[in-house]
């Protein structure tokens, strides 16, 4: 008897899985061809295919790690090297150039237009001969390593919609992320561990909001959503035991409780319940799992040395970097941070030099740590910010000081590990650094790129809801080949 | 033409196969029947068309392949353009169809589905369309279209445990598959069901020693009345609607300051505590300034199409925001009255469903008319609370028509709501939906192929309410009844409530739908008298027993010969651990509180600006409000009511996800507020003259709504006596220390910890947050 319900618990969720977490390839028969063990009935076989899901083809990268540069970090301070902007700086920007797209409110009122070039120079680094800018002298070690993409480009002019575009593939609410859609089309590596996480730190640069929707499941199951990891005494949202209650009587306690909600399940017959007995041991894995990758007490001298002293803070960006290559050495599959305060509209030279101290050296640092544990080639890590800034300056030039507005024309993001193909620059801005003159890359090729490192078809990892079939992408996209190793 | 496998197809269809009867779209996991005599267009293929050939021959003319139009049977049967002489469908011949030669092609260039499409149609799909051709290919008006009928209930020989037409209509499919009702629940768990579908909260002893003790036979009916008098019906119900409404306590965007719409919440408590009928209910928050004469009331109630995002970022293109807004209003109003993704027609045709762009910006019209602004404030003072247009609700208001308003003091107090410009500001078609990318001028109107919008009635809002309302309209019956069904089975009728479309999920029972809209339609739109019709019927009494047979033929429940157990909405869950330890501070309404949230939420996702950016937990009997009462900021919404499935308000849902996470599991366990409420409720028990086993018995019926089993009390007990004999006086004196309700000095501490410990696990069986 006992044996029949476990069947058809597992004839139920079967088809609860084929049904509704279908990954859009469509029927049960490739379904079996990907994933015998599904099929043929072993209910724990079952449970570990479901666990480590269905990649379209061989995957390049297993991982991601996305260090998210909140507020749009200018890339002429930073990688678009615009010597022109030197010699033209204070003038007018050419109405051709400018062109007639439109502005932002913050300065589509202005009566000029001056151009500014960077306050801070560039150097040519590695065999690639790469320009980097002095803010960035860790990153520059690594530029070897970097596949730079500077022809980015966005629909979005505002910070919440563009970081919402970017995260999931539409402006508006409610479609899931990016870690989402991974964590529903490649399942979970690491049983103990949430599938998505998030971390967030902040620098002294103008703030702009993260929102928990950036890291939601939308209509997918909320087992993808993003579960936020922060520095503060429960690492996870009620991670923590009350105080009094040591390991083993929670232990005890879950036996009791199993005990009870077995007593039901004989009665009502019901796998939910049996599915609950189970979320509630994962939840007690969890506590120890989770802690254990929080300490970084076990970390060797060298490797403190290597993300900085501030690795050793909780909350900073370096905490969260070394804490991001814990968390995907353990196989967390979407690693993502937002590291705040890269809006600058004004004082730009000033804050910039901050924010960049921020992160310089951790971002350099865990491209570092993971090739040196062999983890990069499986794991993608990702910089950048969800637009770019304005050539022209935002308020008054002064001698010292300028600002730069949002720009969705262009921007610069760089890629490493996961078959990105490293040492290269992609993509090229007009000699004023405001239009992209080569190489174009939309966000939905972003995308479509990531999740073919992956193993993923971005057409083909689709969730019907509503009568459509939503996909990250949304309705365009293509891979970016030219990057790929 | 190769035909791969033709002669097998053939076979197939003849010995008869297929999933067909109710099922929905191309993923059906109801039970098998075999194939009917008579293939229905609307039931077997149209979904299959739907999901795999319009969106290149359908509606979408734009997108539309070789000119071929399958949605439209006249054009489906026409010569095809691009081979004269060939016929996409021929009545009666599959061999000669190109449709069935296509779909059987091995030409990889000319098969369909394209390969590139990635869809590929199933054995039993490519069957179904071919008997279908060989009956004639007959196409059908798609059923959401057609104004629902009331036909003859169907008449049942067991009667017995038949309540109302409900159960006829039930027993009825049960019967055709086989399966049998469940017998009803006992009545512990009837009325732990009744009560939370109700109220929202556990019954409490009074009420179950009462219904317990009372054996007449209409006991259960005046149960149902009792609980629908409490003021916590309006509370209860008022939940699904602030989902409807994307109903919160902040502006959204970038700096997602405080706003204060909270007078309209306690209007929409009001009003489903007065009965309001759902025609006034819904009319007045669409059109409530443009009743004739329209009163305070009738204004507060259009802070419904106010409720959205707004932003208050500097340097925002004030058209762009606009415009989005009027999308947001037009877009709900789609998917919440109409249950019709109006928004996929927002940048171009309706890839399914017979929406055309211009009949989008037709709609957006009727919204288009509001007199505000994209941006009208950057994050401030109490003066960007609201945005124009906006009411004022003085203390005098309050005195006199919203004396339903719970206002605290005496501050200004604004709400924004509807308001029309005196000029009629024009609207265009918007090319891919860009704000500003301005095509043809359109006027206001309605889809055609859900009803024409009559001459008779204005061209402002009022008028499209009264188009919502008409008797012709085939969908605003059939959504809301639907929604309602699904408030107390889980599911709808119609699974997909947001989408009664093309590629929406068929109805289970299409005759109960629509004998139960049109019932509605014909008893005044009486919201408590449906409410009624549905907790009294024999197939809600129910027990949740699932036998071996029931879960293989009906894994979904989609028969509903048991009643379906889930998790109680997240708001239900906290209000039931507060109102089971005797914690719970039921006033009704007011502005919305902060209760315990875990240290730095804000704090670590705020722009630095508003009163929003620093979380200040509030203090005293505002810890213990019900969950609809927490605070809602839009970028970080509380984050138990996320863990447990609630909407983020965001935008318009119609329906709420049920999960069961790991992250639920550590909330029930180390949520202050359950440790808590563990805590008050064990100080309290022993404060009574009893000894541990009935204090565990008292505890347990408080929480689970039922004396516990033999069984379960040994465990709890045994439990009890170990905590007892391992907690030391420091120990203790840890354990209890949690939460800010003052803390019962007279009780020893030791047994105080030992007994919340047993409390805690009670709150944490499967069977406390749940409906069975």
């Amino acid at each position: 008897m006992e044996k029949e319900i476990e069947e058809h618990g597992f004839s139920f969720n079967r088809r609860r899985f084929l049904s509704s977490l279908s990954l859009g390839i469509g029927s049960a028969a490739l379904g079996s061809l990907l994933m015998p063990d599904l099929l043929n009935g072993d209910k724990d076989n079952m449970e570990d295919a479901l666990m480590a899901g269905i990649p379209h083809y061989a995957p390049k990268a297993k991982r991601v790690i996305y260090l998210f540069q909140n507020g749009a970090p200018s890339q002429q301070e930073l990688f678009d090297y615009k010597p022109k902007l030197h010699d033209l700086r204070g003038q007018e920007i050419p109405p051709s150039v400018l062109g007639t797209q439109r502005l932002t409110g913050m300065t589509a009122n202005q009566s000029s237009f001056p151009l500014v070039d960077s306050f801070v120079g560039f150097k040519q680094y590695g065999q690639s001969g790469t320009w980097i800018s002095d803010l960035l002298p860790y990153t520059a070690k690594i530029v070897d390593e970097l596949c730079i993409v500077k022809s980015m480009y966005t629909e979005a002019i505002n910070h919440d919609p563009a970081l919402t575009f970017l995260q999931t593939g539409s402006q508006q609410g409610n479609r899931p992320s990016m870690g989402s859609w991974l964590s529903y089309g490649l399942g979970n590596e690491n049983k103990n561990l949430p599938n998505f996480t998030v971390l967030l730190s902040r620098g002294v640069g103008n703030g702009q909001g993260v929102y928990s929707k950036l890291w939601s499941n939308g209509f997918l199951d909320s087992v993808h959503q993003g579960v936020q990891f922060s520095s503060g005494e429960d690492p996870v949202l009620y991670l923590r035991d009350p105080d009094g209650l040591n390991r083993t009587e929670r232990r005890d306690m879950l036996d009791q409780l199993a005990q009870l909600n077995d007593i039901s399940y004989q009665e009502f017959g019901d796998p939910e319940i049996a599915a609950k007995i189970k979320q509630y041991e994962m939840a007690y894995r969890m506590q120890s799992a989770v802690p254990e990758v929080m300490d970084l007490s076990k970390e060797s001298d060298d490797i403190i040395k290597l993300y900085g002293p501030d690795c050793l803070v909780p909350g900073t960006y370096a905490a969260n970097c070394l804490l991001a290559r814990k968390l995907s050495e353990n196989g967390v599959r979407f690693v993502q941070l937002y590291h705040q305060g890269w809006d600058q509209h004004g004082n730009l030279p000033f804050e910039i030099t901050k924010q960049a101290m921020d992160v310089d050296q951790a971002s350099a640092a865990l491209v570092t740590d993971l090739k040196q544990r062999g983890l990069l080639d499986e794991t993608l890590v990702i910089w950048g910010g969800e637009f770019g800034r304005t050539s022209y300056t935002q308020g008054t030039l002064t001698a010292d000081n300028y600002g730069r507005d949002h720009h969705p024309r262009c921007f610069t993001v760089w890629m490493a590990g996961g078959g990105i193909k490293p040492g290269m620059v992609y993509g090229e801005t007009d000699e004023l650094g405001y239009n992209i003159a080569r190489n174009p890359v939309h966000v939905h090729d972003f995308q479509a790129t990531v999740l073919h490192q992956l193993g993923l078809d971005h057409e083909k990892l689709t969730f019907k809801h509503l009568g459509r079939r939503y996909r990250l992408t949304d309705i365009s996209g293509h891979v970016v080949k030219d990057i790929l190793s | 033409m190769h035909l791969k496998g033709y002669r097998n197809i053939l076979l197939y269809s003849l010995i008869g196969i297929g999933i067909i009867g109710c099922k929905s779209g191309s993923n059906s996991s109801g039970p098998h029947v075999s194939l009917s005599d008579r293939v229905s267009y609307n039931f077997d293929i149209r979904p299959i068309l739907s999901d795999k050939c319009f969106a290149c021959h359908g509606p979408d003319e734009n997108k539309r392949e070789a000119g071929l139009r399958l949605d439209v049977e006249e054009d489906a049967h026409r010569s095809l353009k691009e081979s004269p002489g060939s016929f996409a469908l021929v009545a009666g011949n599959p061999a000669m169809s190109e449709v069935f030669k296509r779909i059987m092609s091995s030409d990889t260039t000319l098969v369909m589905p394209p390969v590139n499409s990635h869809l590929k149609l199933s054995v039993e799909e490519i069957a179904l369309i071919e008997k279908w051709i060989l009956q004639g290919a007959r196409y059908e008006k798609h059923w959401a279209f057609v104004p629902p009928q009331k036909l003859t209930v169907p008449e049942q020989k067991s009667s017995k445990w038949v309540r109302n037409e409900i159960d006829h209509f039930i027993l009825a499919k049960q019967e055709q598959i086989g399966l049998k009702p469940n017998p009803e629940a006992d009545k512990e768990r009837l009325l732990k069901r009744v009560a939370l579908d109700l109220t929202g909260l556990p019954p409490g002893l009074e009420l179950m020693d009462a219904f317990l003790a009372d054996n007449s036979p209409d006991a259960y009916d005046r149960m149902v009345n009792r609980l629908m008098q409490s003021p916590a019906y309006g509370e209860r119900m008022a939940v699904h609607w602030l989902d409807v409404a994307r109903y919160a306590d902040s502006h959204g965007y970038q700096d997602d300051g405080y706003r204060t719409q909270w007078p309209w919440r306690d209007w929409v408590i009001h009003a489903f505590n007065k009965n309001m009928s759902y025609k006034d209910f819904v009319t007045w928050q669409l059109a409530g300034d443009l009743l004739p004469n329209p009163n305070k009331e009738q204004l507060l109630a259009t802070g419904f199409n106010r409720n959205h995002k707004i932003t208050e970022e500097g340097g925002v293109i004030q058209e762009e925001y606009r415009v989005s807004y009027v999308t947001d209003r037009n877009d709900l109003f789609g998917k919440a009255f109409l249950g019709f993704t109006v928004e996929c027609a927002h940048c171009h045709d309706h890839k399914y469903d017979p929406i055309s762009q211009k009949e989008y910006y037709q709609l957006f019209a009727f919204f288009n008319n509001v007199k505000e602004v994209g941006i009208e404030s950057v994050i401030g003072g109490p003066e960007t609370y609201a945005k124009k247009p906006l009411m004022e609700i003085s203390d005098r208001d309050i005195t006199e028509l919203l004396t339903f308003i719970n206002k605290p003091d005496t501050n200004r107090l604004i709400v924004s709501v509807m308001g029309d410009l005196d000029t009629t500001r024009a609207t265009y078609i918007l090319e891919r939906g860009v704000y500003d990318a301005h095509g043809e001028q359109v006027s206001p109107g309605t889809p055609k192929a859900i009803l024409p919008f009559a001459s008779r009635y204005p061209k402002n809002r009022l008028g499209l309410a009264k188009w919502l309302f008409d008797r012709n309209n085939p969908l605003t019956a059939r959504v809301y009844v639907n929604q309602m069904w699904q408030e107390f089975f889980g599911k709808g009728l119609v699974k997909s409530s947001g989408d009664f479309g093309m590629q929406g999920d068929l109805p289970s029972h299409p005759a109960l739908l629509d004998w139960l809209a049109v019932d509605f339609m014909e008893h005044g739109w009486d919201i408590q008298r449906l409410v009624k019709q549905i907790v009294t019927s024999a197939t809600y009494r129910q027990s949740a027993e699932v036998t071996t047979k029931a879960l293989n033929t009906d894994p979904e429940n989609t028969y509903l010969a048991r009643s379906s157990r889930y998790h109680v909405d997240a708001e239900h869950i906290r209000d039931l651990v507060l109102a089971s330890s005797g914690l719970l501070v039921p006033t009704v309404g007011g502005p919305s509180v902060k209760p315990y949230q875990p240290a730095g939420l804000w704090e670590g996702a705020t722009s630095g600006r508003g009163l929003l950016s620093i979380y200040e937990q509030d203090k005293g009997a505002k810890l213990y409000r019900r969950g609809m009462y927490t605070l809602i900021k839009r970028t970080v919404p509380p984050p138990t009511m996320a863990i447990f499935d609630a909407s983020n308000r965001d935008l318009c849902e119609v329906k709420r996800l049920k999960t069961n996470t790991p992250l639920q599991a550590l909330v029930m366990m180390n949520d202050p507020m359950v440790l808590e409420a563990s805590r008050v409720l064990a100080g309290r028990l022993l404060q009574e003259n009893m000894n541990t086993k009935q204090r565990i018995i008292k505890a347990f019926r408080l929480i689970v709504c039922r004396q516990p089993k033999e069984k379960e009390l040994d465990i709890l007990v045994t439990y009890h006596q170990k905590q007892m004999m391992s907690i030391n006086v420091t120990q203790a004196k840890e354990i209890i220390q949690i939460g800010e309700f003052p803390l019962i000095r007279k009780v020893d501490q030791i047994e105080q910890a030992a007994l919340m410990r047993v409390i805690n696990t009670i709150y944490n069986l499967e069977e406390t947050i749940t409906k069975s």
